[in-house]
């Protein structure tokens, strides 16, 4: 969760990570269990890999759960990152989809800090963004977008200018084209 | 109450002997409490053997399955008896070791509570164990049970904790005793079906070597390959080394064999690796005391990964044939397409090597731990169970003392733990209680175990602890010596016991070796002394150093034979 967000200075500021490696996005499918989490976590913890996003949820079969996680290394840590997940005993299935047919989607909620002034201008930004507007108030407006990061990422920096007072992100989860297993 | 009544504790200690387990050593406390009265009311027959410290009682069970292939338990109560084996279950984890603990627990409502000895021992373990469980509910015992017998012991071996909170063991348990094992994420089974084309594509790469080698690893050990191991060495005449816990997979006698490769190696092995241009490597992980500098290893020759953990592929060294799979399997395949191979004169060259590099040491100058192991050895026909501690002796005994058949050699390699050898001694003789066993330890990592003396008094073990005592922590000495200008620096054991006292005092026979006219005459009475254990303490030098030596990180072709008259660079490969 690299993404810091200074919100003391207006506007406020999104520092984006200058990424030294490509994100990869691992899709683990697991027992729904306890501990299972800490067990995965542990696999990058104990090589120092971060985890830039994660997002853990029921899967079609109701004793597995989907974990969706980006992450970002050397190649060949995180090949072996993955060959550990998948000696888990509680893993299933790990599988990689960096460079592969995905639809790959992601949705994020933003706050700014907008007076009467300047909320015409925010309005016709979101909308431009296909942005649904989730609150409204006097000094405030909540925004939800949906998309891939990419587009997520120009989003909040439109929006950089009224100043973000709060981003929170789901992360990004994937799911292979045509009959591919993800 | 009807005749089947039983509570958590019993159905625990059913499913453990229905699932194989003959022996489980412990040490007992309030959390563990049903499942020791479980040991008297269940009608099992497990047999208990109560250690004196937690750490004894894993590498009991760690020695015993080295020694005999089958997995122990351990039982010890929650909160500091659990925390005790962490240093056994890490040991076990890194060499691959086949066991059960069952820790007592803490109430199920009072988890994360910071009740009375009550410690997050699944979450403390998660990173040294194959698998973990904590049962919340009886029903689960028979499952949790079956499933940890079956993860310990099959695919790559492993430690598997199960973590039995009081009230569980304590309450009914009415489910039937036979469960269903449900692991959708676990495959052991692929192991059996290898893929054929890496299969033929080692039989090629054997047609074209001139100076093919095999290393033999602990994978090959616990596949129980040593016939086709042998049978592919024999009939394609491919000479054989082997890592330190492989040692016994290929008889270190046979004329093919080279002894263990590596840091502290045969000279004739580690030459073996640099001129080898096909390198086998069957169910060795390629660890770092082996492979030096992974770039500089085994640069000219096609590398060839048979291991049964598919994460061990690539992981240190890149194979150019790589086959994941049980080694007894592939190797049952190879088998069917060797041929003869045309290596005389590699051969010879090796058996030049082996005669102008041998293991040597002087016999003048103070008693040496080589000599008394080399002696040892004679004395025993190579046969004894040697089982180690870590250090200076470790490396002189895997070089002295020969081991021609599997399941002789009892070493912690990976985790390099020292206080294991001594119980892990006693585990392996209540193992094999009708072999020679012996436990080679130095001062320091004897006195980190040394209670256990009472265990094998009480159990009558007619085991022979050797115990080479230089009164220093020597490895470490040894580096000093080299790398840090020989400033001695936490190494000095000043203060140590008299060890034939000491083991008097527990009722052990205590033999003494000052001087090494003394060697023959002292452990040939040892030998026949079978009343219980005996304690041979042996005031070796001081100071002496284990060569042939490849400093860490370095690469193999920088093998030393002997100090170098100049000042050696610090290491700065792994420690």
């Amino acid at each position: 969760m690299k993404t810091e967000i200074e919100t003391t200075d207006h506007p406020a500021t999104i520092v984006l990570p200058q990424p030294e490696y490509p994100l990869h996005t691992l899709s683990v499918l697991v027992n729904d269990k306890p501990g299972v989490l800490a067990r995965i976590a542990q696999v990058f913890s104990r090589r120092g890999y971060n985890i830039e996003s994660l997002v853990v949820s029921p899967s079609a079969q109701a004793r597995f759960s989907r974990m969706t996680i980006g992450a970002r290394g050397e190649e060949s840590g995180l090949d072996q990152i993955k060959a550990q997940c998948n000696k888990l005993i509680d893993v299933i299935s790990c599988y990689d989809h960096t460079d592969e047919a995905v639809v790959a989607k992601e949705l994020a909620l933003v706050k700014i800090t907008v007076g009467a002034g300047q909320r015409g201008e925010a309005l016709q930004i979101a909308e431009h963004f296909g942005c649904k507007t989730l609150d409204l108030a006097p000094e405030s407006l909540v925004f939800m977008v949906t998309g891939d990061s990419g587009k997520l990422d120009a989003m909040v920096g439109m929006m950089q200018k009224f100043g973000i007072i709060e981003l929170v992100r789901t992360g990004k989860v994937v799911m292979t084209r045509g009959n591919g297993l993800t | 109450m009807n005749a089947e009544a039983r509570d958590g504790a019993q159905t625990l200690l059913k499913c453990l002997e229905a699932g194989g387990i003959e022996i489980m050593f412990g040490y007992s406390g309030g959390a563990a409490l049903p499942i020791f009265d479980a040991l008297e009311t269940a009608g099992t027959k497990i047999k208990f053997v109560l250690a004196r410290h937690e750490q004894g009682a894993t590498h009991m069970a760690d020695g015993y399955a080295r020694a005999t292939g089958k997995p122990a338990a351990v039982l010890v109560t929650s909160g500091p008896g659990a925390g005790n084996t962490i240093t056994g279950i890490m040991t076990a984890h890194m060499d691959s070791v086949p066991m059960v603990i069952i820790s007592g627990q803490q109430v199920t409502w009072m988890l994360g509570k910071d009740a009375f000895q009550e410690a997050d021992i699944f979450g403390i373990t998660m990173p040294v164990v194959k698998h973990s469980y904590l049962v919340k509910d009886a029903a689960d015992i028979p499952r949790v049970t079956k499933e940890a017998i079956y993860l310990a012991t099959s695919g790559r071996p492993g430690p598997v904790l199960i973590d039995m909170p009081k009230n569980v063991s304590q309450g009914p348990c009415d489910a039937p005793l036979d469960a269903e094992i449900d692991l959708p994420g676990y495959n052991p089974e692929s192991a059996y079906e290898i893929d054929s084309k890496g299969v033929d594509e080692v039989a090629a790469a054997l047609g074209q070597a001139e100076r093919p080698l095999i290393l033999a690893g602990h994978g090959a050990m616990l596949a129980h390959a040593g016939p086709e191991l042998k049978e592919l060495a024999e009939t394609a005449r491919i000479p054989v080394c082997n890592t330190l816990l492989g040692k016994g997979i290929f008889d270190e006698t046979h004329e093919l064999a080279l002894g263990m490769l590596g840091m502290h190696g045969t000279a004739y092995a580690n030459k073996a690796v640099c001129e080898a241009d096909l390198l086998i490597n069957i169910g060795s992980r390629f660890d770092d005391r082996i492979i030096g500098q992974p770039d500089k290893f085994c640069k000219n020759a096609t590398i060839v990964h048979i291991d049964i953990d598919p994460s061990e592929m690539g992981k240190m060294i890149k194979p150019d044939i790589k086959i994941v799979g049980d080694a007894k399997v592939v190797l049952t395949a190879l088998n069917k397409q060797i041929k003869p191979l045309a290596t005389e004169s590699w051969l010879a060259t090796l058996e030049g090597y082996k005669k102008r590099f041998p293991l040597h040491y002087k016999i003048q100058g103070g008693l040496k731990m080589q000599h008394v192991l080399d002696v040892w050895d004679r004395l025993t026909e190579s046969s004894s169970i040697v089982c180690t501690d870590v250090g200076q002796h470790q490396m002189w005994s895997a070089q002295f003392n020969k081991t021609k058949a599997p399941w002789n050699w009892v070493s912690s390699g990976g985790a390099g733990t020292m206080g294991f050898g001594f119980p892990a001694a006693i585990g392996a003789q209540l193992g094999r209680p009708d072999d020679v066993v012996v436990a080679v330890v130095g001062d320091g990592g004897f006195q980190m175990t040394l209670f256990e003396l009472a265990t094998a008094v009480l159990e009558k073990l007619p085991l022979k602890i050797l115990v080479l005592n230089n009164h220093f922590l020597g490895m470490v000495r040894q580096w000093q010596e080299l790398f840090f200008d020989n400033r001695k620096s936490g190494v000095d054991l000043e203060g140590n016991p008299d060890f034939v006292k000491l083991a008097e005092s527990y009722g052990v026979k205590g033999f003494q070796i000052k001087r090494p006219a003394d060697i023959e005459k002292v452990l040939t009475r040892a030998l026949e002394y079978t009343d219980g254990p005996c304690l041979i303490n042996c005031e070796v030098v001081k100071e002496d150093n284990v060569f042939p030596m490849i400093p860490a990180g370095a690469a193999l072709e920088d093998m030393i034979t002997e100090k170098p008259r100049h000042k050696m660079e610090k290491p700065t490969g792994s420690t």
